[in-house]
């Protein structure tokens, strides 16, 4: 509890003795660039991968003749845009961009890096962490619906090219019985999720003492409770949303 | 000139300071000396305001800073200069964006201004064509030079150096100290060093302030330091052999 409370004071620090407009927008569009634009190679090849392996294993699972082909990419297509683009991709983005985060602010706060910001009159929780929540909360989602898509290409592929599904059953089952409503959900996760992988990286990272031992200890701590944090919410805004 | 009235620290049931008070004077370097975990640092950390002390103040020419509001903290911290042990150099921007940060943030100067005095700033810490390296490209006197040139790009009124020879050789320690000295009867700074370095003590104590066990036992000049009087203060200055034959020839 005095760690969430902590936490919660850390984000309230935030909003305090800001800097200029001009400061936070030059910060938060480097950290896009580092956050964004550096994941999407990544976040293409593992979600096409899973859209390729969910497509497998359901057209394996699928044997009874009852059962019309087009389900396989439906199946695909709701689990894809559901739980593999915001969560699983979640996990990947906490391993990479969370303990790039906790490193960071870690390796900053035991060279004195931070101090140096303090003296100057900066705050310095305002000034390194509000724009990479910012820019995680505005890159994130892009990163999901590149999953999505990614994920669904994989399958298609996959799938016509092993002879699973043609091209035109793939095609039809993506568009049957599709409710928008899914895509909002997703966005609406990537959000919380974003927003909660970057925060509590920052907050385990910021808060680093000791030497170079401590700040992998930072980066770790930041991956598994940024993980718990995303899997916890995520059960929660199903419940809530769904 | 910087007062400090009554200054005292704990962490937890650990005492670090005790009642410290002192004047480090304008124009002047003024060092804080003392063996390890004496609470040197701490007590710079106390006087610039990243630690808070538990009791007493720090004035900044008769400015109340431990109990000022954010606004006041803020203009006294525009009038600060720190040099940190490890240089503190911000490793995502090179040399130049280093020194001319405080620029950017604490200014509205216009960009060709503010390269003329990053470049000589630098010039001034006897740095040239290293504008564009990376910290982890230079050296640990450079850095320590590049730490200085950004600790006084902003004007600094105040100077604060924490042991700023620590991994530094001989030679190279000798030139920072001049450099720091230098520059603080320059620009009319008023200078505090923290240093266990007894080179440093005999090169450029104006001032000194020697803290034992969290509390200030002695304080003088370099040129009253033979003749203390005290034991602690002889155990510390006096571990040191060359020291050891100057109070030999001095006798």
């Amino acid at each position: 509890m005095k760690e969430f409370g902590k936490y919660v004071m850390f984000l309230g620090s935030l909003f305090v003795r800001r800097e200029t407009f001009a400061t936070y927008y030059k910060l938060t569009l480097e950290e896009c660039i580092q956050i964004g634009v550096k994941s999407a190679s990544l976040v293409a090849l593992v979600s096409f991968f899973m859209g390729a392996v969910t497509t497998v294993q359901t057209a394996y699972n699928m044997v009874s003749p009852l059962i019309p082909r087009f389900v396989i990419s439906q199946v695909v297509r709701e689990m894809t845009l559901l739980e593999l683009a915001p969560t699983i991709i979640a996990v990947i983005y906490a391993g990479k961009v969370g303990s790039s985060m906790a490193g960071g602010l870690g390796t900053m706060r035991i060279t004195e890096q931070i101090d140096a910001l303090e003296v100057m009159g900066i705050n310095s929780t305002s000034y390194l962490v509000l724009p990479k929540i910012v820019a995680s909360v505005l890159m994130y989602p892009l990163l999901v619906i590149l999953a999505g898509v990614c994920g669904l290409v994989g399958g298609y592929l996959v799938g016509t090219l092993t002879g699973a599904v043609t091209p035109t059953e793939f095609v039809y089952g993506l568009r049957y019985n599709y409710n928008p409503y899914v895509i909002t959900f997703a966005l609406t996760k990537s959000i919380v999720f974003a927003f909660l992988i970057s925060s509590i990286s920052s907050f385990k990272g910021y808060y680093t003492q000791g030497g170079a031992l401590e700040v992998g200890i930072s980066s770790t701590a930041a991956v598994t409770t940024s993980v718990i944090a995303v899997l916890l919410s995520d059960y929660f805004l199903a419940q809530l949303l769904l | 000139m910087i007062k400090i009235n009554h200054i005292s620290k704990s962490f937890g049931d650990k005492v670090i300071l005790n009642n410290i008070s002192g004047e480090f004077e304008k124009g002047k370097t003024n060092l804080i000396i003392g063996s390890s975990g004496t609470g040197k640092s701490v007590l710079l950390k106390c006087i610039v305001g990243l630690l808070q002390p538990d009791e007493g103040n720090v004035f900044f020419d008769f400015r109340n800073f431990t109990e000022a509001d954010k606004e006041m903290k803020s203009e006294v911290r525009r009038e600060i200069g720190m040099l940190f042990q490890g240089g503190a150099l911000f490793d995502s921007k090179n040399v130049e964006q280093n020194v001319m940060f405080p620029l950017d943030i604490l200014t509205k100067m216009p960009l060709n201004e503010k390269l003329d005095r990053v470049n000589f700033c630098l010039q001034r810490v006897g740095l040239e064509n290293v504008n564009k390296k990376m910290p982890s490209e230079i050296s640990g006197g450079m850095k320590k030079r590049v730490g200085i040139a950004r600790a006084i790009v902003n004007n600094p009124n105040y100077l604060f150096c924490d042991e700023p020879n620590s991994g530094l050789d001989p030679q190279t320690s000798i030139v920072i100290d001049d450099l720091i000295q230098e520059i603080t009867h320059e620009f009319n700074i008023t200078t505090v060093v923290v240093t266990h370095d007894m080179n440093s003590v005999m090169g450029i104590g104006e001032n000194i302030l020697f803290l034992y066990k969290g509390k200030k036992l002695w304080e003088g000049t370099k040129d009253n330091i033979m003749n203390s009087g005290m034991k602690e203060f002889d155990d510390f200055v006096f571990t040191n052999k060359a020291m050891r034959n100057l109070r030999e020839r001095a006798v």
